[in-house]
């Protein structure tokens, strides 16, 4: 955590900067003008739309379909003086583009270039969701693990050494149990760390391949991709996809909208291809 | 679908209910191994016979505290060691 003595000093006043005073504003469907957007990824079943609507006050009730393109549910709050627009993405167990759903979100996270992105995991099934949990880390900086259902992890008696995790993470880890609104104001507190930079964040990542090999193809591929795509967020991640295969990366290098993606006005072109879910206010 | 899996090999699908074993190599290709291994079926993984279903074919597997079917064309594309049976441990 951060210290915040320099912000005590430019205020004059402790209770202007406490984050007791931070009140959550919840915005619902009305969100114009933001100034950072949230996405919020994880496995299904994890609670993400709990916590979705803890922050938004909606209360909607997603459901996704396999080949179903809607699948992406907006919403808003206002925290510390600043507007957040969140985006539910829908919920998957990899972000390796196996179907729709999962192209949805690696999309999202990858070109929409989130401010903060919060990965909820389940407490109870910490294991099969740190999979994700890696994958979105490979993509971006600023997340934070929300460690989810820590209520019914502790009927099971299980308690997760969450400080440990986030040393292992190299990102923010806050428990929560969403249902109960329990660690929802550390979640924010958090997340707007993260979106304006106060937590700087290391998140865990393969550096390297122990084949030379392939580390050299990663190289040169990348170093390709930056030259071909300016402004490419993670021609690393982008370079390694393709050396996997990765049929759809494959078709958008192509065709050229892996450019189109990743330029211009930060969520646009993404959210052009994406209908937007209808969320009952 | 081919299977490549070598025939000394004991797979998943030689697991009857209530056994266990753990993972030593998955041997499908493509978006299937991609997905198995998504799923948390990686080499070290220890995967139990929950139930089979009345013709035998699909099996559910405990994977990592969740349940998931597996054809047996599926299953005899994950090679495994270290058999065990419920009664043993």
């Amino acid at each position: 955590m951060t210290l915040r003595t320099d912000t005590l000093h430019a205020s004059g006043s402790a209770c202007a900067t406490c984050p007791m005073n931070q009140h959550l504003e919840r915005l619902g469907v009305k969100m114009t003008n933001w100034d950072y957007v949230v996405a919020l990824a994880g496995n299904p079943n994890t609670g993400k739309s709990t916590v979705f609507n803890a922050l938004t006050g909606l209360r909607q009730h997603t459901g996704n379909w396999p080949g179903k393109t809607v699948a992406r549910a907006e919403g808003g709050f206002q925290y510390g003086n600043k507007r957040y627009k969140l985006v539910d993405l829908p919920g998957t167990y990899s972000l390796l583009a196996a179907s729709v759903d999962e192209e949805i979100a690696r999309d999202f996270i990858l070109f929409g270039q989130p401010d903060v992105t919060a990965i909820v995991v389940d407490a109870t099934r910490l294991e099969r969701n740190l999979n994700l949990v890696l994958q979105v880390l490979e993509i971006t900086n600023k997340a934070v693990v929300c460690l989810n259902l820590v209520d019914e992890a502790r009927r099971h008696k299980l308690i997760v050494d969450h400080r440990r995790l986030a040393r292992d993470l190299g990102v923010p880890v806050v428990p929560t149990a969403a249902r109960q609104n329990e660690g929802i104001p550390e979640l924010l507190q958090v997340m707007s760390e993260v979106a304006t930079g106060v937590i700087e964040t290391r998140p865990r990542r393969l550096r390297s391949t122990a084949n030379p090999a392939l580390d050299a193809a990663v190289n040169t591929l990348s170093g390709q991709l930056e030259a071909a795509f300016p402004g490419l967020p993670n021609a690393r991640w982008v370079a390694l996809r393709l050396l996997d295969g990765d049929q759809q990366i494959e078709r958008a290098i192509r065709d050229g909208s892996l450019g189109d993606l990743s330029r211009g006005d930060k969520t646009q072109a993404v959210s052009e291809r994406l209908t937007i879910a209808e969320v009952p206010a | 679908m081919t299977y490549n899996t070598p025939h000394s090999q004991t797979t998943l699908a030689d697991l009857q209910p209530g056994q266990s074993g753990v993972v030593t190599q998955l041997y499908s290709q493509g978006p299937e191994r991609r997905r198995m291994m998504d799923l948390g079926i990686i080499p070290g993984t220890t995967v139990t016979v929950e139930m089979t279903s009345p013709l035998g074919d699909p099996v559910a597997y405990r994977v990592r505290g969740a349940l998931l079917a597996l054809r047996q064309d599926q299953a005899r594309l994950v090679s495994i060691s270290d058999v065990s049976s419920e009664a043993e441990k």
